[in-house]
């Protein structure tokens, strides 16, 4: 039955979405954003470069250097892709949540030309552009500490943005399937600190056990850590080529799963 | 006058949640420039019919035509002529009351070179043009439904679709709503809402479904509805003393059917002076005797019962 097919359509299937309608959705975000960015945007960089200031000041005090890299200037790519991740998290976790079942802002939406799959889409491409203010603002913040060490690292506008498309769809297919933001903690624990341990943005990879390396291949923030060292520190555009075609090819799985979530989840 | 051409047609049509049958099956026909209602109780499907025309929900069986398009195939062809004022409140809590009418022209691909002289228009429509940059957590609950009116005509819709437009609010802001929408009705606007307030629909309907249990009991104007199914006037007696019962029970004449609820009785009958007559021929109270029409709602509970669903 033709009715029924779009309800059990596979999470995998590409969607039937329209870009400039998720468009529209995105500046719905902006708009509220312009008007509310005030109070919270400083709460969320701010993390990122506290680390940068206790860890490279304080810590970097014992441990001057990691591979002849002074510590701090050894972190700070590192937590521009940290920054960027809990950017897009916070905001496709938590806040589209929030739309979604308390504002019921995507049943406004939807009464209208957009679709469900727009408005997901747009979600995304919103978690991307907050994450990517975040990030940004953080790697202007970081400049004055003199850690960025390569002209590679003007490409930073095309890393952040797709850094946090990324999150934006692994938040989102998480805020989609569960019942109650109460399971965001375990988005938490589960999957977001073990990433910030174990993804190299304190200490390299490369000393630890071969399983534990292994797992942190699969780990997605691993290769964004890469990336952003790749351009900043390193100017290594093989390696960035590299952790970026990785962030691409998930991104692209990812891209129809939260978009096929929605549907299934908001069509019934 | 126009030739009437239908704004939506529904044949067997069936909403299933899984098992459960939500709308089992419903025929009606809405013409175009009209008003129409579902009445029913909490749990009737009324809200369900709502997402299907609305085209959020798709049907799982039988056709749904709206504005001559399938809802299964040209949902955001129909949604672009059609508006809907929703049950809840879902407007952009942080941001002014015109900003919420400009998100939501855009939504619509309307430019805001049109989209902002419309929203002052369709805000003075509304008497609200004074809270044009109120922060919406400022309005109160008349306002608010007030706005998403404004909001829903925003596209300026050939379909306003209405769940429960005056649920909540007091006399005042329910009697403006009322006013608005019968002059949206006179604009050549087709409505199409639900309520279970039988004032509403008698006011506002120019046809109605009574619906229960996920189908349609009745169909027709609320004066038909309020012929076929219940008697002219009705006779209530308030709390008849134990020693007049039987008396009471056996008053016949014009009187067609008895109900006895917990604290009245009810007499309905085609001749309520020949009735009241006897009822106070038995040294009643006079003060617990009363005369009225029928209604709609005496329509309403006859036909899906008194108890009450949950």
């Amino acid at each position: 039955m033709s009715a029924t097919a779009i309800d059990v359509r596979p999470v995998l299937l590409a969607p039937r979405v329209s870009l400039a309608h998720a468009w529209r959705y995105w500046l719905r975000n902006a708009v509220i954003f312009k008007h509310t960015y005030q109070l919270s945007l400083l709460g969320w960089f701010l993390e990122p470069v506290i680390y940068l200031v206790a860890m490279g000041l304080g810590l970097g005090k014992y441990l001057r250097e990691v591979n002849g890299i002074p510590y701090m200037d050894f972190i700070a790519p590192g937590l521009v892709a940290l920054s960027v991740m809990y950017g897009a998290t916070f905001e496709t976790t938590w806040n589209a949540f929030f739309k979604m079942e308390r504002g019921r802002i995507y049943d406004a939406a939807i009464a209208t030309p957009v679709e469900l799959e727009d408005v997901a889409l747009g979600e995304a491409l919103w978690g991307a552009t907050r994450a990517s203010i975040y990030g940004a603002a953080f790697v202007v913040i970081a400049l004055p500490f003199g850690v960025f060490h390569s002209w590679l690292g003007v490409l930073t506008p095309v890393a952040l943005p797709l850094t946090g498309l990324m999150f934006s769809f692994m938040g989102l297919s998480f805020a989609y399937t569960i019942k109650q933001i109460d399971y965001l903690s375990y988005y938490w624990t589960l999957f977001l600190t073990p990433m910030f341990m174990f993804s190299g943005i304190f200490f390299p990879l490369d000393k630890l056990p071969g399983w534990v390396q292994t797992l942190a291949w699969f780990m997605p923030l691993r290769h964004c850590v890469e990336l952003m060292r790749a351009l900043l520190l390193q100017g290594d555009a093989v390696a960035a080529a590299r952790a970026a075609l990785w962030v691409a090819v998930v991104t692209l799985v990812l891209f129809p799963v939260p978009l096929n979530l929605l549907r299934r989840r908001l069509t019934n | 006058m126009a030739v009437s051409r239908s704004a939506v047609v529904a044949r067997s049509l069936i909403k299933r949640y899984g098992r459960f049958e939500a709308v089992r099956g419903i025929d009606f026909t809405a013409e175009e420039r009209t008003c129409f209602g579902f009445l029913g109780p909490n749990g009737a499907g009324k809200t369900t019919t709502m997402r299907m025309i609305s085209c959020v929900s798709p049907p799982s069986a039988g056709t749904l035509d709206v504005l001559g398009f399938p809802v299964t195939q040209r949902a955001r062809a129909i949604k672009a002529r059609m508006g809907v004022v929703p049950q809840e409140n879902n407007l952009d809590e942080e941001v002014s009351v015109l900003e919420n009418l400009l998100i939501y022209a855009r939504y619509f691909g309307i430019k805001r070179a049109i989209a902002e002289p419309r929203a002052d228009e369709h805000l003075a429509f509304v008497q609200l043009e004074e809270k044009r940059d109120w922060k919406i957590t400022r309005l109160s609950g008349g306002m608010k439904r007030r706005l998403l009116i404004a909001r829903a005509l925003m596209n300026d819709p050939e379909i306003l679709i209405l769940d429960e437009p005056t649920t909540g609010l007091d006399p005042q802001a329910r009697h403006l709503v009322w006013e608005k929408l019968r002059s949206l009705k006179r604009e050549g606007v087709t409505l199409l809402l639900t309520t279970h307030y039988m004032e509403e629909a008698a006011q506002l309907c120019d046809r109605l479904v009574i619906m229960h249990e996920g189908t349609i009991l009745v169909e027709g104007s609320p004066r038909e509805l309020v012929a076929a199914h219940t008697t002219r006037q009705v006779v209530e007696v308030f709390e008849p003393p134990e020693e007049l019962h039987s008396a009471l029970t056996s008053i016949e004449g014009s009187v067609r059917r008895v109900e006895r609820l917990a604290d009245r009785w009810l007499f309905y009958t085609d001749d309520g002076d020949e009735t009241l007559g006897k009822v106070r021929a038995l040294a009643i109270d006079p003060g617990s005797v009363w005369l009225r029409g029928g209604t709609l709602e005496d329509v309403f509970l006859s036909l899906t019962g008194r108890r009450l669903v949950e």
